[in-house]
């Protein structure tokens, strides 16, 4: 455990852990109305993932999501009643509605995109990163990436333009142990993600993905890596997911008692108020911080609900910034 | 005005736009060439085609990147840097590999400003050599311009000459928006003059190169020197026309094409294309869509066949439209009744 983490700091992880986890099993809930349109794929469950990764990380440091996102769009700081907006299709979302939950993106906070396509990340992070080397500012880029993503064309010449260019990014690889419907002890052929990083000459480290301070602390050695050096890494965090892999998924990949089973023995939320006392925090401090995220998402929910839906007059705007 | 290639017209634009910019860098497979090799020579080509030339010794290898063979992730690499305040260029050897790169130009560059509802910004220009007529065969011949004007949220480029290579260039690096700029590869040594300082033309608007009234042709990239052919000798049997180059398919000059076609009621269109889903049916079916009170013959298409690119010289020099069919075509409408 890092002692090196305030206080404030680690009830802030707690926080944005237990928001990303009531976002996802609220959205669960709602899904199943029948009022939100479209593919959503939930995050929960990886939460200590997001938020190790971007406890690290300010505004200026930028990440690149996937079709997974919320997490990551809460970890680094964008509005959660704006996603929620996004997410019901309201023109008040953060995307005005036309992105929707697997295109949330802030630039401002750094938040460069969730994205539909698995393994694009990998190149834009990658592209990410040379804005940062140019700029000589210590910043860093990271690319958020599932198992699945490790088996895309994209994702290697990504790793190794990083690797011959001598780039500050970050290849996150959250191992769910599901591409979609298929297992990645099937998909990955080696069974090895983190050794595929030492085939491209990068370092890479394994750690548990469900716990917060595993993820912390094994972010701090890479990132370090790529602020003080400015070289590419790889992470590959173990953890799983609560939910399928889109809402609405019966998974029928997974053994019956998988998910249950998985809820109660790798649970990031469960591992933190295990180690509370050790931090010297307070349950009480925990709880009072599980109701205000239970207030927000309410909240965040009711905005959405009551908010205008996305706008007719919007269809064509915003596809160029200028267009003759 | 000084007379220069249409090579030199681009380097031109690439030294000023780069000196001119901290900003820009530029990325592809050999911009500068060398890397690596073992004559330790760090600028060996400059560009496939000498494009890039002299920028390495200029701007240095951290805005001159050499890059290993991935399209994808070059033109990742540039849409990347792009969304995070750079200006990216990237160079995609031939046109064809943009099957490549197709993701990161189509879903991700194209799209980032529409599904942020407006908050992104993406600057990039993806600079394309492209187009058959040296004997490149199927691979390394293709236009691809018609497959990524259909593309929303992507502007589409392609100069016929040395003086609008240079100011259509300096547009695309200066746009806010991603575009996709096509150079044809049989152009590169064609000279002419090129105004000097800083030359600027904005997209969507077509060049009218000469006029008349009997007929219109309309086309872009290396077929608005063969129409050129063509005019010519039309105008020695006194048929006068109308030539318009389009100069950027996204976007379109529609009332210059709309204007024209008013005036003369019977329209060639000439595309390097094959027909299917080409620019030249695109124009087609615009003007019937929204000229057709105006027509008074049926709008000629002059595009390559519906087959890949040969190889061999004699079958490529009759795969590609040439003057003798555009000049074909214009007599035929001009008498169509």
């Amino acid at each position: 455990m890092n002692l090196q983490q305030s206080k404030d700091q680690l009830l802030g992880a707690y926080r944005q852990m237990k928001t990303i986890r009531e976002f996802e099993e609220r959205l669960h809930k709602e899904i199943m109305t029948g009022e939100i349109a479209g593919f959503t794929h939930l995050y929960a469950g990886q939460e200590a993932v997001a938020v190790g990764v971007c406890e690290h990380l300010d505004d200026k440091d930028l990440i690149v999501s996937t079709h997974r996102g919320h997490g990551h769009c809460i970890a680094k700081g964008c509005d959660v009643k704006g996603m929620m907006a996004e997410i019901y299709g309201r023109a008040t979302g953060l995307g005005k509605g036309k992105g929707g939950s697997m295109h949330i993106a802030d630039f401002e906070k750094g938040m460069l995109g969730a994205n539909g396509i698995v393994g694009a990340g990998g190149p834009l992070a990658t592209g990410a990163a040379l804005a940062a080397k140019l700029d000589g500012n210590k910043r860093v880029a990271i690319s958020f990436g599932g198992d699945g993503s490790v088996n895309q064309g994209a994702v290697f010449e990504a790793m190794n333009m990083a690797v011959v260019l001598d780039l500050p990014v970050i290849f996150v690889i959250e191992n769910n142990g599901y591409s979609e419907h298929t297992g990645a002890d099937y998909a990955v052929g080696s069974k090895d993600i983190a050794s595929r990083a030492a085939a491209f000459g990068m370092k890479s480290l394994q750690a548990d993905g469900c716990d917060y301070f595993s993820v912390y602390e094994t972010m701090a050695e890479l990132l370090d890596l790529a602020r003080e050096q400015g070289l590419p890494s790889l992470a590959e965090f173990k953890t799983t997911r609560y939910f399928g892999h889109f809402e609405g998924d019966p998974q029928n990949y997974r053994a019956k008692d998988e998910v249950a089973r998985h809820r109660a023995e790798m649970d990031c939320l469960k591992n933190f108020r295990n180690q509370a006392d050790d931090l010297n925090i307070a349950l009480a401090e925990l709880d009072d911080i599980d109701k205000q995220v239970l207030q927000l998402i309410d909240e965040a929910v009711e905005a959405a609900r009551a908010a205008p839906p996305a706008d007719r007059s919007e269809i064509t705007t915003d596809v160029y910034i200028n267009y003759a | 005005m000084p007379v220069k290639t249409y090579r030199e017209a681009l380097n031109d634009v690439l030294h000023a736009e780069m000196a001119r910019d901290e900003n820009i860098f530029i990325c592809g497979e050999d911009v500068s060439g060398g890397a690596g090799g073992s004559s330790g020579e760090r600028e060996a080509s400059g560009g496939i085609f000498g494009v890039s030339a002299g920028l390495l010794p200029k701007f240095g290898d951290l805005r001159v990147l050499d890059t290993p063979i991935s399209e994808n992730a070059i033109v990742g690499l540039a849409v990347g840097a792009s969304l995070a305040g750079k200006r990216g260029i990237a160079e995609i050897m031939f046109a064809d590999f943009l099957g490549l790169a197709l993701d990161q130009a189509m879903n991700q560059a194209a799209k980032f400003r529409y599904m942020s509802g407006g908050k992104a910004k993406c600057p990039v220009t993806i600079r394309v050599p492209y187009g058959a007529g040296m004997n490149m065969a199927a691979q390394h011949s293709q236009a691809m311009y018609q497959i990524m004007t259909s593309i929303p949220g992507l502007k589409i480029v392609m100069p016929s000459n040395p003086a609008d290579a240079k100011g259509l260039l300096t547009s695309a690096i200066r746009d806010d928006d991603p575009v996709i700029f096509f150079e044809h590869k049989a152009m590169y040594g064609r000279k002419g003059e090129v105004p000097e300082g800083e030359y600027i033309i904005p997209f969507g608007e077509a060049n009218l190169l000469c006029e008349g009234d009997q007929a219109s042709i309309i086309t872009i990239g290396r077929m608005v020197i063969f129409a050129e052919k063509a005019v010519a000798k039309l105008q020695a049997d006194n048929i006068q026309c109308d030539l318009i180059d389009l100069r950027t398919t996204s976007p379109l000059d529609e009332d210059m094409i709309l204007d024209s076609v008013e005036k003369t009621g019977r329209v060639v269109v000439v595309d390097e294309c094959p027909p299917r889903c080409s620019i030249a049916s695109d124009i087609a079916g615009f003007i019937a869509s929204y000229g057709f009170s105006s027509l008074k013959a049926p709008v000629a298409q002059i595009t390559a066949p519906h087959a890949p690119i040969p190889f061999a010289r004699e079958l490529e020099r009759a795969y590609v439209p040439g003057p003798d069919r555009i000049e074909e075509a214009v007599r035929k409408i001009i008498t169509y009744q």
